[in-house]
């Protein structure tokens, strides 16, 4: 049990910078998601706190000690390794008892502890298997009994979900958000799947390029994004240049004048709108264009034109009367939104990141 | 597989030629056309078929003509043979210095294997994991007796032993201790490849979940590393032993009067005898390889490593 914290913990491998100056505090029973592209930063990272790489410059402080140069076997994390990392020529049941092993508990109270975190992710029958005999999903709750069983300060999840299959996918989520929150168990996680980590996280960490570009709760990553690359990477996000007019209008580039929310802080760049957020309605006298309509069951996609700038509006299907039915391509029609849904951000470059303040992250 | 066809392509042809047949009156031409595509898949597959069949009994003929000819009851091999004997294999018994021969062969192949393998696996085990310089060329450096003809080698390592004798003055040709030394040569190769091989296949996110569970890297080694590179390792004391057990030409010059291997006494009564009871020695080895092939196959499944 306990809180972790990174204090501008950068690595660079020569002049390429694999992680720079990265902040974050985790507080108990707390789960922590890195999101970001492959390549970003995120699993280095991770590996930086596990102490398999040792950072340049920084600090990793775990349950208020320092391990920054103490080596993996003596820092209290539980890993969960993407490849599960199983041990393949021990049972299921020595697999979960080898940390405790290590930590020289005794037998009879190791063989409790086992079947307890066995029980815990309902591999009990299991035990005496070995682990090519289990299944991805059996296997992947073998590795997290054993990175559990030895209650570690800090519970570390290295794409947990990404070698399921889809089926299994948002239920094993569920499952381990569900034990890590019973547990109280402080979590960092780290996945390049923003679903997984909208779904999961308390707090989302969003990074590029090393850098984090904005950390919130998935409320504050999807209503306020800081920039265009949070807009767009978590979630969907019509993206238009232009500039801010007046109070709640922006101008596009191609001349059309829309409603924006009223941000002081924001005058120019692009105006993001989220396609769900769009209303579309046939009208004769409509400013937009239908382009396509994509018919997805339980939801509609509508592929739009408003003076030349393409966007993109989702809706639920409507109901068989409903006039949206009828459309057809190249009908005119009418696009509108509240002003306070779209919002003017800033470009993603890296002058204008401004991460969301750490000490207030549930607004 | 060359007859049930959902593609286009062979279809769409078989489709044209039936169209044609219908066209044309019935010619002797239009029954070929119709059967081509199947024709020339089928022909493909009986090519290949020939083809395999034709490696295996090139490789499998030298075996099986040595297995045959210990059981023909001639001294000069003819065909057909006169009748079939085991009496090649009760004179190979009897001969004492096959036996000794044997028994030499099996105490230097155990000890080389015993020395080589942990050599090898450690030199393994550094030329992947640490960053030492020049390790291509100590690399090239262990693989070398394999490269080198063994009968130079073995010739070197003559010379080198009398030398050695001299400023030592001490016996090293001709004893267990030298021949030993030079068969590990022989064992070193082949584990520093098979291990490598093992290594590069291996996990390492295991050896760190087991530092992430805490425990330090020499428990990681003996706890996780080793046990993984097992099939590995078996498969390389395997061939080690059998390297040097089958070995003739580097222990040519170094056995002498009383210490003789099995191939070099063998090489010994070829010199004044030319009848199958060499045959009935080398079925008895290849006998012994099989099964040592199979015993440890139960193991370790050899097909994944090697």
């Amino acid at each position: 049990m306990g809180t972790l914290l990174l204090d501008g913990v950068s690595k660079r491998y020569g002049e390429a910078v694999a992680v720079d100056r990265v902040d974050l505090d985790i507080r108990q029973g707390e789960l922590v998601a890195l999101l970001g592209p492959s390549g970003c930063g995120k699993t280095t990272t991770l590996r930086m706190v596990a102490g398999f790489i040792e950072p340049t410059a920084g600090r990793v402080v775990i349950g208020g000690r320092d391990v920054t140069r103490l080596p993996p076997y003596a820092r209290d994390t539980g890993m969960v390794f993407q490849s599960y990392a199983l041990f393949p020529h021990m049972s299921v049941a020595d697999n979960v008892g080898f940390g405790l092993e290590m930590r020289k508990v005794a037998r009879a109270e190791r063989d409790r502890r086992v079947a307890e975190a066995l029980r815990l992710v309902r591999l009990d029958a299991l035990a005496d298997r070995l682990p090519r005999q289990l299944s991805g999903g059996q296997q992947q709750r073998v590795a997290l009994a054993r990175a559990l069983v030895v209650s570690p300060a800090v519970f570390l999840l290295d794409e947990p979900l990404s070698n399921l299959d889809a089926k299994l996918r948002a239920e094993v989520g569920l499952e381990i958000r569900e034990l890590q929150k019973r547990l109280g168990l402080t979590t960092l996680m780290v996945t390049h799947d923003q679903d997984e980590a909208l779904a999961m996280a308390d707090r989302l960490v969003v990074m590029e390029h090393g850098r984090v570009l904005q950390v919130g709760t998935a409320e504050d990553l999807y209503e306020r994004p800081a920039n265009t690359f949070v807009a767009g990477f978590v979630g969907r996000c019509n993206l238009l240049p232009g500039a801010r007019e007046g109070a709640d209008v922006f101008r596009l580039t191609s001349g059309a004048a829309v409603p924006c929310a009223p941000d002081a802080a924001a005058p120019g760049g692009l105006l993001a709108i989220r396609p769900e957020r769009i209303e579309v309605a046939p009208d004769p006298a409509g400013a937009g264009r239908l382009r396509a309509m994509t018919y997805l069951g339980g939801r509609t996609e509508y592929h739009l034109d408003l003076a030349g700038e393409a966007i993109v509006a989702v809706s639920p299907t409507p109901l068989p009367d409903d006039p949206r039915r009828r459309l057809n391509a190249g009908d005119p029609v009418r696009i509108t939104w509240i002003p306070d849904a779209a919002r003017v951000i800033p470009t993603a470059d890296a002058a204008s990141v401004t991460p969301t303040p750490e000490k207030s992250p549930a607004r | 597989m060359g007859q049930v066809r959902a593609g286009p392509g062979p279809d769409t042809v078989t489709r044209e030629a039936v169209t044609r047949m219908r066209a044309a009156p019935l010619s002797p031409l239009a029954a070929p056309a119709l059967a081509g595509p199947g024709l020339s898949v089928r022909l493909g597959r009986l090519a290949f078929l020939a083809a395999v069949f034709l490696a295996y009994a090139i490789v499998f003929a030298p075996i099986v003509m040595v297995v045959v000819t210990s059981f023909f009851d001639q001294e000069i091999v003819t065909f057909p043979p006169d009748g079939l004997t085991i009496r090649w294999y009760l004179n190979a018994w009897a001969q004492r210095d096959f036996a000794r021969g044997f028994l030499t062969s099996l105490q230097i192949a155990l000890a080389a294997t015993a020395i080589g393998v942990p050599l090898g696996t450690a030199a393994a085990l550094a030329l992947v994991r640490a960053t030492i310089p020049g390790r291509g060329f100590i690399n090239t450096v262990l693989l070398a007796p394999l490269a080198v003809p063994a009968i130079v080698a073995g010739s070197a390592l003559y010379m080198f032993y009398l030398r050695a004798e001299d400023w030592l003055d001490m016996d090293i040709k001709a004893t267990l201790g030298g021949l030993v030394a030079a068969n590990v040569l022989i064992t070193i190769p082949w584990t520093v490849r098979l291990v490598t091989a093992s290594l590069a296949g291996l996990d390492r996110a295991a050896e760190e979940a087991a530092a992430n569970l805490g425990a330090r890297p020499l428990t990681v080694f003996t706890r996780i590393t080793l046990p993984m590179l097992r099939p590995g390792i078996v498969a390389a004391a395997l061939f080690s032993f059998v390297a040097s057990f089958e070995n003739l030409e580097l222990n040519l010059l170094l056995v002498g009067p009383g210490r003789t291997t099995l191939p070099v006494a063998m090489l010994s009564y070829l010199e004044f005898r030319m009848d199958p009871t060499l045959a009935a020695v080398a079925t008895a080895q290849i006998l012994m390889v099989t099964i040592l092939m199979l015993v440890t196959d139960r193991f370790v499944k050899l097909s994944r490593i090697v």
